[in-house]
């Protein structure tokens, strides 16, 4: 090869970005980490049951929350019913979060996970928690 | 009709995937094992080229034209675009594959009244092209959180940049747009000048094509469709970790489009033009320095010629000579 060094040494650093992700896990898978359900508002409601279904939320949610800051701000809505007919106050610290008590072991974990992180809770008061 | 053509094969890509989800339901073939066959032809196939590259003999220097090359001292040189020294070139090369610099270059000629020409300036292309491989470079590294656990800290801050219109929750990220506008713009480009359109193949269109439906799909499933991105991590970590756990039936079908997209994308990209991201190092115009009146190069394909010098046919004669009273060298 003409110039093989340095072609070589380039190979190698595009082989190394490209199997970077690779090299960084190491093999090691990181499965989604554990949600917690069990505070005490959600531990005293007979069936337990966000706003939407599981599956909805996890989507969602940002969507959701976007339409209540909306609704709530703009159109002075507060009443939210959901898909079964059931009725919610449009509160993210009230609603939401009167539920999910346990933003960090909750909302936190996931979004750590997903490498996001809200830019409400510079406004909003976010649960008094232990610190864990 | 090349852009035609592209069109259908693009759009027959997502009815494979669509149908492979929906009807035939192969996840594990959509999920895992086209992603792992792409990247495998994708690393291969670089691979591959870039040393048949480097296997070609590169012969004298290519001086290009562009600028006045290193002569007498009371004549400026150009530095960047005719360098004599390996600085000089690396120079040019930095600004050559970071800001696109012989696109800047770019000139159209006008005939005017008179008839005259007038020469001007078109930073059109430039323009597009920086705008569309910079926002497609930022899209690729915000990727890497899907590849990472924990995620490198400085991603979070890319991203915070790139949101900052803070537009909706799960704000609009910048790049994302401006690569989809980009990528239009170099199509519509192809389409509306008569003499780019003349020479547009459908290896130009195809490309665009797949990239313009790479960037749709996610902007659909980032904001539109919305999708269960915690699961779609647990794929892609495990896909980074060769062990993939998730069940996939839970993610829904315009992800294993966007995939099977991209998956098309990089295992088209050794056989394509695409490949100009590693041909751009190797270029012979912009990696050799203009030095050709200061060194001796030699032709790499210049077989060793069997010489005879003088000193040696003395040797042979030298007898021969004085006798028949020729002069010598050496007695
Ligand atoms: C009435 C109490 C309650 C309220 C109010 C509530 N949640 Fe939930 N939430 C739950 C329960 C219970 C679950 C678990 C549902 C299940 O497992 O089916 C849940 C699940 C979720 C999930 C999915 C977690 C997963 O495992 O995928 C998200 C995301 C979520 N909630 C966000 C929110 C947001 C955002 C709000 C405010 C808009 C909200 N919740 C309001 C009780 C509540
Ligand atoms: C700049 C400060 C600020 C930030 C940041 C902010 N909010 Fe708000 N938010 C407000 C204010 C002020 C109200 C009005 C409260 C009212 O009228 O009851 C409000 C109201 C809301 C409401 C409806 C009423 C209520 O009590 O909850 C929702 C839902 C909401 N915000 C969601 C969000 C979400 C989600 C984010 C993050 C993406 C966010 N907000 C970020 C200041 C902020
Ligand atoms: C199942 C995991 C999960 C849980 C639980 C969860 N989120 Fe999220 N959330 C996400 C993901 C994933 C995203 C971002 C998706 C993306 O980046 O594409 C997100 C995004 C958001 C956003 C928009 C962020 C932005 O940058 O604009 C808000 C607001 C939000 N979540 C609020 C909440 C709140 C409040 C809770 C707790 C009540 C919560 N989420 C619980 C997964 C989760």
């Amino acid at each position: 090869m003409y110039d093989g060094g340095k072609i070589i040494v380039g190979l190698i650093i595009f082989v190394g970005l490209v199997t970077f992700p690779i090299l960084y896990n190491m093999g090691k898978p990181a499965a989604m980490p554990e949600l917690k359900l069990n505070t005490p508002e959600i531990q005293q409601l007979q069936e337990k049951h966000c706003v939407e279904s599981k599956e909805y939320m996890r989507a969602n949610h940002m969507q959701l929350l976007n339409d209540w800051r909306d609704w709530a701000v703009r159109d002075g809505k507060r009443v939210y019913v959901n898909s079964e007919g059931k009725h919610f106050t449009i509160s993210l610290q009230d609603t939401c979060m009167h539920c999910h008590s346990n933003k960090k072991e909750f909302c936190d974990r996931c979004h750590t996970y997903a490498n996001v992180k809200p830019y409400c809770w510079s406004c909003h008061l976010a649960p008094k928690e232990k610190e864990t | 009709m090349n852009a035609l053509l592209s069109l259908v094969a693009v759009i027959v890509l997502i009815l494979i995937a669509f149908i492979g989800i929906k009807v035939a339901s192969l996840h594990f073939l959509f999920g895992v094992v086209i992603p792992y066959a792409a990247i495998a032809t994708f690393l291969i196939g670089v691979i591959y080229r870039v040393v048949k590259w480097g296997r070609t003999p590169v012969p004298f220097r290519i001086p290009t034209t562009c600028g006045q090359q290193k002569s007498l001292p009371w004549i400026k040189q150009s530095k960047l675009d005719n360098p004599s020294s390996t600085s000089g070139v690396i120079g040019r090369m930095l600004l050559e594959v970071f800001l696109f610099r012989s696109l800047f270059s770019n000139t159209k000629f006008e005939l005017k009244e008179g008839p005259k020409i007038a020469y001007g300036s078109t930073k059109w292309l430039w323009l597009g092209g920086l705008a569309f491989h910079w926002s497609f470079f930022v899209v690729l590294v915000r990727h890497v959180r899907l590849f990472t656990e924990p995620v490198p800290s400085f991603l979070h801050s890319i991203e915070v940049l790139d949101g900052f219109l803070q537009v909706g929750a799960l704000g609009v990220l910048i790049s994302g747009v401006v690569l989809l506008l980009a990528v239009t713009y170099l199509f519509l480009r192809r389409v509306f000048i008569p003499e780019v359109r003349y020479i547009s193949l459908a290896a130009d269109y195809f490309p665009l094509f797949l990239i313009m439906s790479v960037a749709l799909s996610g902007i659909l499933m980032r904001y539109f469709l919305r999708v269960d991105l915690v699961s779609i991590k647990e794929l892609t970590m495990g896909l980074a970790s060769f062990s993939v756990a998730v069940s996939l039936e839970k993610i829904s079908v315009i992800f294993y489009i966007h995939l099977f997209l991209v998956s098309a994308l990089f295992a088209y990209i050794p056989f394509s033009k695409i490949m100009h991201m590693g041909g751009v190092f190797l270029s012979p115009t912009r990696n050799l320095a203009n030095n050709s009146r200061m060194e001796r190069h030699i032709n790499p394909w210049n077989y060793p010629v069997k010489v005879h010098t003088y000193e040696e046919y003395e040797d042979d004669f030298r007898e021969i000579m004085k006798d028949a009273g020729i002069p010598v060298e050496k007695e």
